[in-house]
C-alpha cells in the first residue's frame, strides 16, 4: 500500500486532530480519514474563547478552523458527539462507546487535555465553571453581565484573559490564587508584577497566597469562594482555572508509554510505530533544550499535526520550531518564544512602566526565552535568535537604541 | 463577497469567492490553500499569514497598524508590498484582488 491511500484514524476533532486532517489533504494523501470527536462540533479554535469571543468581538463561525463543508468534500468522515473507548493495538482497530469498531492503518491521538478540577466542597454547585469547550464558554458568557461578580480561581492565562474579558463586559472580578505571585509556572516574576498591576488599574482585585477550602451555595448555586483564612469572598460564578491535564488514560490502556502525556518522538510516533500522538496530550522531545516536556499551545499542537501527516506520507519533516505561545488582554499583547529552562540571567529590555518591553533568558550568550510585552521586534528577533542559537551581546541587548537586528555578536 | 486570487510560490494559482467580513487569511485557511499558515488564527502575534499584495490594490486594503509593521518589520522574506494577511477585512471592494505567497512562512 502506498502512504497516501493509508487509512487514518484521528482520535480527538480539536485543534490538532482537525490540523492533522487539513495537513493530510495538504500533502496529497488521498485514503480514508475518520476525525472523531466528544464535542458536538467540528475542529474550531479555543484561544478566542477567553479572548475576543469570550467579548463578543468574534462569532461561533469565525471560530471554526474549516467551514462544516469541508469535512465530506474531503472526504474526511468526521464523527461528532462520538466517544472512542478502546484503541485495540493487536487488531489495530478503535472502539466506540456505541461498540462500532473502526480499522485503522494510522491512529492519531489527539485528545488534548481537561480542565484540572478543584477537589473541594461545593465544587458541583451551579455556577461553578471551567474553561475549555466552546459549550464552558457559553456558559461563562452567560454568568459576567455588567455587575455581575466573578471569582476567578487560580491566576495563569485563561484566569487572566477571563479577568481581563470579564472587565471589558462589567462584571466585578477578584482572582484567587494560592501562589505568592501570579502566572507563576508560567512566566518569570517580572511578568507577574506587570500583569497584577496592569489588572489592577483595570479594577481587578486579587488575593494572592490565598488558599481555596470550600465553595459555598444557597439553593444548589454559588454564593461564594471559602478561603483557608476563614473569609468569604461573595459571587455569582466562580471560574476554576487551575490548569489543565492531559487525556492520556486511552493511550495508557493500550498499552502505550505516558508519562505526562503520551511520550512520543519528533515525528509524532508513540512506541507503536502505527500510532501518532499529537498536541496538549502529548510528552515531546525539546531537541533546543535537550529534555522532554508537555506544552499546551496553538503553535505546538500545529507543529506535531505537521509532524505526524509528514511522516505518514513519508515526507521530509519540517525545520525545528522553538516553542511559543501569545496572550491578550486589554490592549497587552504577551508574546513568548522559548522556554527558560537552564537560563542564568534575566534581562529586561525597554520600559516596564510604559508597557512596552520584553524580558530575555540568558544562558550565557544564548537566548533562551523571550516575553515581549507590545513587543513585536524583540519577538520576533528573540525567537530567530534563539532557533539558530545565536550568541547575543547583554549590552546591545539591555540598550534599546540599539535596533533588535544588531543585538547579535 | 469578493474573488480573490491566492498564488503559491511555485505559481499555483487558487481563485476563491472570499465572504465580507472574512480575512483575507480567513479566506485562504478555510479553502485550505497552501502557503498561508496562521500559526495565530489572525491575532497579529505570528506574522504566518504574510502575503505580498499587488501594488494596484494598496490603498484599497488599507494601511496597517503599528503592531502589523512592526511584525512585518522582522518578518523573513519581507518586501515593500508585504502584509499580514489576517488584518486585511474583505470587501467587495477588494474584487478581484491577487495576493502572492512567500517561499516560507517560518
Ligand atoms: C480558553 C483557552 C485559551 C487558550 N489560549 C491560547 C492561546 O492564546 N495561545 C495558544 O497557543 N494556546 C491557547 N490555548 C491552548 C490551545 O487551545 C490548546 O493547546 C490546543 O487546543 C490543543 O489542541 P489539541 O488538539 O491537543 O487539544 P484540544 O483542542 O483540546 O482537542 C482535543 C479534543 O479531543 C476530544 N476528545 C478527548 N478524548 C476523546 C475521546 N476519547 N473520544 C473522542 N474525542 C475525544 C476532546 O473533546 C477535544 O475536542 C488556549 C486554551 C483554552 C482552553
Ligand atoms: S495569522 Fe498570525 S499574524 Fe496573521
Amino acid at each position: 500500500m502506498q502512504p497516501q491511500d493509508s487509512k487514518v484514524v484521528i482520535v480527538g476533532a480539536g485543534h490538532g486532530g482537525g490540523l492533522a486532517a487539513a495537513y493530510l489533504r495538504q500533502y496529497d494523501h488521498t485514503g480514508l480519514i475518520v476525525l472523531i470527536g466528544e464535542e458536538p462540533i467540528a475542529p474550531y479554535q479555543r484561544p478566542p474563547l477567553s479572548k475576543a469571543w469570550l467579548k463578543g468581538e468574534a462569532d461561533a463561525e469565525s471560530l471554526k478552523l474549516k467551514p462544516d463543508s469541508w469535512y465530506a468534500e474531503n472526504n474526511v468522515d468526521l464523527r461528532l458527539s462520538t466517544v472512542v473507548s478502546e484503541i485495540n493495538r493487536g487488531a489495530r482497530t478503535v472502539i466506540l462507546s456505541s461498540g462500532e469498531v473502526i480499522g485503522y492503518d494510522h491512529l492519531i491521538i489527539a485528545t488534548g487535555a481537561r480542565a484540572r478540577a478543584l477537589p473541594i466542597p461545593g465544587a458541583d454547585l451551579n455556577g461553578v465553571l471551567e474553561l475549555r469547550t466552546a459549550a464552558d464558554a457559553e456558559r461563562l458568557k452567560a454568568a459576567i453581565g455588567p455587575g455581575k461578580k466573578l471569582a476567578v480561581i487560580g491566576g495563569g492565562y485563561v484566569g487572566l484573559e477571563s479577568a481581563a474579558s470579564g472587565r471589558a463586559l462589567g462584571a466585578h472580578v477578584m482572582v484567587i490564587e494560592r501562589e505568592s505571585r501570579l502566572l507563576a509556572r508560567v512566566a518569570c516574576e517580572v511578568l507577574s508584577s506587570f500583569f497584577q498591576s496592569y489588572h489592577e488599574k483595570q479594577g481587578v482585585a486579587f488575593e494572592l497566597g490565598a488558599s481555596v477550602e470550600a465553595l459555598e451555595g444557597k439553593d444548589g448555586h454559588i454564593t461564594g469562594v471559602r478561603l483557608a483564612d476563614g473569609r468569604l469572598i461573595e459571587c455569582d460564578a466562580a471560574l476554576v482555572g487551575v490548569g489543565a491535564v492531559p487525556n492520556e488514560e486511552l493511550a495508557r490502556d493500550a498499552g502505550l508509554e505516558c508519562t505526562n502525556g503520551v511520550v512520543v518522538d519528533l515525528d509524532a510516533r508513540t512506541s507503536d510505530p502505527h500510532v501518532f500522538a499529537i498536541g496538549d496530550v502529548t510528552h515531546r522531545p525539546l531537541p533546543l533544550y535537550e529534555r522532554n516536556f508537555r506544552l499546551e499551545s496553538v503553535p505546538n499542537a500545529l507543529d506535531q499535526a505537521k509532524h505526524a501527516a509528514s511522516a505518514i506520507m513519508g515526507r521530509a519533516q519540517p525545520a525545528p520550531e522553538a516553542p511559543w505561545f501569545w496572550s491578550d488582554q486589554y490592549d497587552l499583547k504577551l508574546q513568548i518564544a522559548g522556554i527558560p529552562f537552564d537560563a542564568d540571567a534575566i534581562l529586561v529590555r525597554g520600559d516596564v512602566a510604559s508597557a512596552k518591553f520584553a524580558v530575555f533568558h540568558l544562558k550565557g550568550d544564548l537566548v533562551q526565552a523571550v516575553e515581549a510585552v507590545n513587543a513585536p521586534p524583540e519577538f520576533m528577533m528573540g525567537r530567530r535568535l534563539l532557533e539558530h542559537r545565536t550568541p547575543v551581546s547583554r549590552e546591545k541587548l539591555a540598550d534599546t537604541t540599539i535596533s533588535m537586528k544588531e543585538v547579535a555578536v | 463577497m469578493a474573488k480573490i486570487t491566492y498564488i503559491e510560490h511555485d505559481g499555483t494559482q487558487h481563485v476563491i469567492d472570499v465572504k465580507t467580513g472574512l480575512s483575507v487569511m480567513e479566506g485562504a485557511v478555510k479553502n485550505n490553500i497552501p502557503g498561508i499558515d496562521a500559526d495565530c488564527g489572525g491575532a497579529c502575534a505570528c506574522a504566518t499569514c504574510h502575503v505580498y499584495v499587488d501594488a494596484a490594490w494598496k490603498d484599497k486594503t488599507g494601511t496597517p497598524s503599528s503592531m502589523e509593521e512592526s511584525m512585518l518589520d522582522f518578518a523573513e522574506n519581507v518586501e515593500p508590498t508585504s502584509r499580514l494577511s489576517c488584518q486585511i477585512k474583505v470587501s467587495d471592494e477588494l474584487e478581484g484582488l491577487v495576493v502572492r505567497m512567500p517561499e516560507s512562512q517560518h
